[in-house]
């Protein structure tokens, strides 16, 4: 169904000028044509210029960029060179970009009907009387329940994926030749993106668009195009059609990427890509890749290896693209979990509830109790000394609330949380004994949150080391270089300060500074989820690498199903604060039970061209608070009857320490499964 | 206390920093023109006996209102005492007062807002109302209340000014606290059990210290024209001592006859006032800080 090229992109270089005063680019060399009917995908980790490329291909550049050399064409017309009255007839009516966060995207104070309605009188392609008609055939086509109620709703009252609908009914307002995705789906739930992908794939197939999918995730690209560029410090390094790139690609660096993807169906970890691209400007005369390459040769680094064509199709910038397959795309590697056997237990949560429900000064003054259900509730769980245990969920799930209780940061409304042999742990940070707190650190997300941006990584790693060890000096300094170099990072790190760091350099101090207090019990909140893949497999490496040495027992929480999998001894499965399924990651893996995680599962995305999600529950907006009885009874597709709104579903317990809280008898959640969710190829799709 | 070097070196900043901010500050236009005006008003406050060409006291019956010439640059006054010289002479007094109180008033508003910032809950509450009550009360007033109380002269007004100029100041170091408060790394130096006196010292006050810097800037062109408001109602410098205050408000009966002995002090005292915002805003923007956001009191 491909036509001819709609979008050609010539020998693009793009560049800003740095404080040196020289001329950095961030693209370089882009030769790339888009066709119509064609959707192609363009991956990269961050800095690698496929943002860029996008908003270049509508006539865009960010502040302070500049064109090098080359053209950005649009149906024959360089849009780079344009006057800005005429691109503006262009972008939206002929190209249109559907953004990554598109609740920003939507105004605040407009109807999603007048945000729309005013999208169609400004591409004027249709008679003012036809516009409501429109809106709701629109708002269909993005398969949104309810056209006409929704088109009534301010975007607040949308959840994130159906705002994402809206954002993509927005740009298909204007009927455009092209589109243009930058991660549409970051930042949405597992089983919110599974939907949004499939509605996209449908547009893909179904129109004769011409569609470019930035994303750094390898699994959303497989879901939905046809060809994959893979770019790599501002260069194109690999194109061709998806099944090749993504299963057998030509290029060292898409390879070690693949590797370093952890997935569902592999216990082991991922392989980590070990050093991080060229900032721009510092590529060398070689091969940018040259110095992260396991196969590079002396000629590598002289000269720049050109994109060349390849036999089977496709484009490669590789000199050694044949002996490329000796490298492996899928690890053997060691499988995290110790398995077996596990020590005494050293926290036990039992019958946890917490509450954010602040009282307000007027209920203070009247005596009123905090109202409200609780955002985690009934949460019974028994941490073993040395394993790791993951707590999954989707955002809401109360996952990182748990670990903020574990941590005094909040106190629980109900319950106790007994540590070691010491019983009942104080509630609040203020109440417990250094000793306590020294044993118990916390690992963030985000290293440019959690790492003070004044303070040299000096000066960041003391923190602990004066708090609990009272070091100074040079035993003070000593400590921080041995401690540095446990995390595989070196005593010239010292002097830095965090914004010269990486991102997973700065993971690393983050990490380096949690262990400095040499704790028993680490709670690791999401800390993979900020970093690029292969630098990911990295972290998970050295956090298992450290958990082996010290015998650390580690709370890990994650949205990623796969990362859990590659570190997890066993893993709880959370919705909307409750607890749904625990047990050993094997079982809870390989056999689902509850109908909550089943749907988890099997939304989840694999870079695998061959693997499509299956769409269970509804992604619909959960509603807050949270329902009575089963937690997930108005988006279960197994709901047994009016007992699932009415009462707590009791624990069934599948043996080994697989519990599962539903009403549906043990007997039936183990056999009598919608679909298996792994080592299953062929998967139902089911609506 | 162990952490002495430690928290000594954070709360001073790296030399470096503090050198690539003077040279980001110099880089821009509005920086480089304020600061120059307000090197030259410091210069000329700290030398001026050495600049000024007459006695600043010396009158002269027979040189009453003169027009500019070559004797007199700028002029005489109502008292045929030089202009030229008691313009120059005028601004030590609004300096040196100014000069002692803006750090005052930033030290004791910027502490009090950034401990509130951080410990929030009812002691915030009822004090941040105190802040709002005293704001809403006009300045004129409330300074007045304080000299007729305890007196004018340097001692008095040093205090007063660093007091009352101060209360706004806890107002942004508290909001920019609570911006910091909400980031991660003071939540990890929480859950590590630090106090909160070590958190206030390592974690938030470096990084509140760009606000205040600014802040600084902005409280010290506000207090300038207070003073100078003072000394023109009589509150503040008394005769014969020259400022601009009052040399406004001496020729201000003569103004339709001879209006150059007013223009001298007003033009003298906006420079160093547009000076001192220029440099704020160069500051704001060297170190990221949105003027827009910063309150107008």
């Amino acid at each position: 169904m491909t036509g001819d090229i709609l979008i050609d992109v010539q020998n693009l270089s793009i560049g800003f000028t740095g404080r040196s005063g020289k001329l950095l680019p961030v693209l370089r060399n882009i030769d790339l044509g888009v066709r119509r009917g064609e959707t192609v995908g363009i991956v990269g980790e961050s800095g690698s210029g496929k943002s860029t490329l996008a908003l270049a291909m509508m006539g865009y550049l960010k502040h302070g960029l500049r064109v090098i050399s080359g053209r950005s064409l649009f149906d024959g017309r360089d849009l780079l060179t344009m006057p800005s009255c005429e691109l503006q007839r262009i972008r939206g009516g002929k190209i249109a970009l559907i953004p990554q966060n598109s609740g920003q995207s939507l105004s605040p104070n407009l109807r999603v009907g007048a945000q729309l309605t005013e999208a169609l009188a400004l591409h004027g392609k249709l008679a003012l009387s036809a516009f409501p008609a429109r809106v709701i055939q629109l708002l269909q086509q993005v398969r949104l329940p309810d056209p006409e109620v929704i088109a009534s709703r301010y975007p607040h009252e949308l959840s994130g994926g159906q705002q994402q609908r809206v954002a993509i009914a927005m740009a298909l307002a204007g009927e455009p030749e092209a589109l243009l995705l930058d991660e549409p789906t970051t930042g949405l739930d597992v089983t919110t993106q599974a939907h949004i992908l499939e509605l996209l794939s449908d547009i893909a197939v179904r129109s004769d668009k011409a569609m470019v999918y930035v994303s750094h995730d390898l699994g959303a690209i497989a879901r939905v195009c046809s060809r994959v560029v893979v770019m790599y410090a501002g260069e194109i390094v690999l194109d061709g059609d998806a099944t090749t790139v993504l299963t057998n690609p030509g290029h060292p660096y898409a390879r070690g990427l693949l590797a370093s993807i952890p997935r569902l169906g592999n216990p082991s970890l991922p392989i980590a890509l070990e050093g991080r691209p060229p900032p721009p400007g510092d590529a060398g005369p070689g091969c940018s890749f040259v110095d992260r390459c396991a196969i590079a040769e002396s000629p590598c680094r002289a000269e720049r290896p050109g994109l060349q064509p390849l036999l089977a199709g496709g484009r490669v910038r590789c000199r050694l693209t044949e002996r490329a397959e000796s490298i492996p795309t899928k690890r053997d590697g060691k499988p995290a979990s110790a398995g077996g056997s596990f020590g005494e237990p050293l926290v036990r949560l039992s019958n946890l509830a917490i509450s954010y429900a602040r009282q307000s000064l007027v209920d203070q003054l009247l005596g009123r109790k905090p109202q409200g259900v609780p955002t985690v509730d009934r949460v019974d769980i028994e941490i073993r000394q040395g394993e790791v245990i993951g707590l999954v969920g989707e955002s809401g799930s109360g996952k990182s609330t748990i670990l903020k209780a574990v941590a005094g940061l909040v106190g629980p409304a109900s319950g106790e949380i007994a540590y070691d042999k010491s019983g009942a742990l104080p509630a609040t940070v203020e109440q417990r004994r250094p000793e306590q707190l020294r044993e118990i650190q916390l690992i963030f997300q985000n290293p440019d949150e959690s790492l003070n941006p004044r303070h040299t990584i000096e000066q960041i790693l003391a923190q602990p080391l004066q708090l609990y060890f009272g070091l100074s000096g040079d035993a003070l300094r000593e400590r921080s270089i041995a401690i540095l170099e446990r995390v595989r990072l070196g005593a010239h790190y010292l002097d830095r300060l965090p914004s010269q760091l990486s991102g997973g350099e700065k993971q690393r101090v983050a990490i380096a500074r949690a262990f400095a207090a040499k704790p028993r019990l680490v709670l690791c909140d999401e800390v993979t989820s900020a970093l690029d893949v292969s630098v990911q497999a990295a972290v998970l490496d050295l956090l298992d690498q450290l958990r082996r040495d010290s015998s650390t027992t580690y709370v890990f929480v994650a949205h990623d199903l796969a990362v859990v999998r590659a570190l997890s001894d066993r893993v709880a499965v959370l919705y909307q604060g409750r607890l749904c399924e625990i047990g050993p990651t094997s079982a809870v893996y390989s056999r689902p039970c509850h109908p909550y995680t089943e749907a988890l599962i099997s939304a989840v995305l694999e870079p695998d061209p061959g693997a499509r999600p299956v769409l269970m529950a509804e992604d619909i907006m959960e509603l807050s608070p949270p329902a009575k009885g089963c937690p997930f009874q108005r988006r279960c597709h197994r709901k047994v009857g009016p007992i699932c709104e009415s009462t707590t579903p009791p624990q069934r317990d599948a043996g080994a320490g697989h519990v599962i809280h539903c009403h549906i008898p043990i007997g039936e959640l183990t056999s009598a499964q919608t679909v298996s969710a792994l080592g299953n190829a062929v998967r139902p799709h089911v609506q | 206390m162990s952490d002495g070097p430690a928290t000594l070196a954070a709360i001073t900043a790296r030399p470096s920093r503090i050198l690539s901010v003077i040279r980001e500050v110099l880089s821009r236009p509005s920086g480089f023109i304020g600061l120059f005006l307000i090197i030259a008003h410091v210069v000329l406050a700290l030398f001026s006996p050495f600049f000024a060409p007459f006695d600043f006291k010396a009158m002269n019956a027979n040189a009453i209102l003169l027009p500019p010439d070559a004797t007199h640059w700028l002029g005489t006054d109502q008292l045929g005492r030089d202009i030229l010289t008691r313009t120059i002479m005028g601004g030590r007094q609004a300096i040196l007062v100014t000069a002692i109180a803006t750090p005052l008033a930033v030290a004791w508003g910027g502490l009090l807002g950034i401990y509130l910032g951080l410990v929030g809950g009812r002691l915030d509450d009822i004090l941040m109302r105190v802040v709002d009550a005293f704001l809403a009360l006009p300045w004129i007033l409330k300074m007045l209340l304080m000299i007729v109380t305890f007196g004018t002269g340097v001692g008095v007004l040093i205090p007063t000014l660093a007091f009352f100029y101060g209360i706004p100041v806890i107002r942004i170091a508290r909001a920019a606290t609570q911006n910091i408060v909400a980031r991660d790394f003071v939540l990890a130096a929480r859950a590590r059990g630090h106090s909160r006196g070590s958190i206030m010292r390592r974690e938030l006050f470096g990084n509140v210290l760009d606000a205040l810097m600014v802040e600084g800037a902005m409280r010290w062109s506000w207090m300038l024209l207070a003073f100078t408001s003072l000394s023109f109602l009589g509150f503040g410098v008394s005769p014969p001592t020259p400022d601009w205050g009052l040399m406004i408000a001496d020729s201000r009966n003569f103004m339709a006859i001879a209006p150059w002995p007013a223009f001298a002090p007003v033009i003298a005292l906006s420079s160093l006032i547009i000076g001192i915002n220029l440099t704020a805003d160069a500051l704001a923007k060297a170190l990221g800080i949105d003027r827009a956001q910063a309150a107008v009191h």
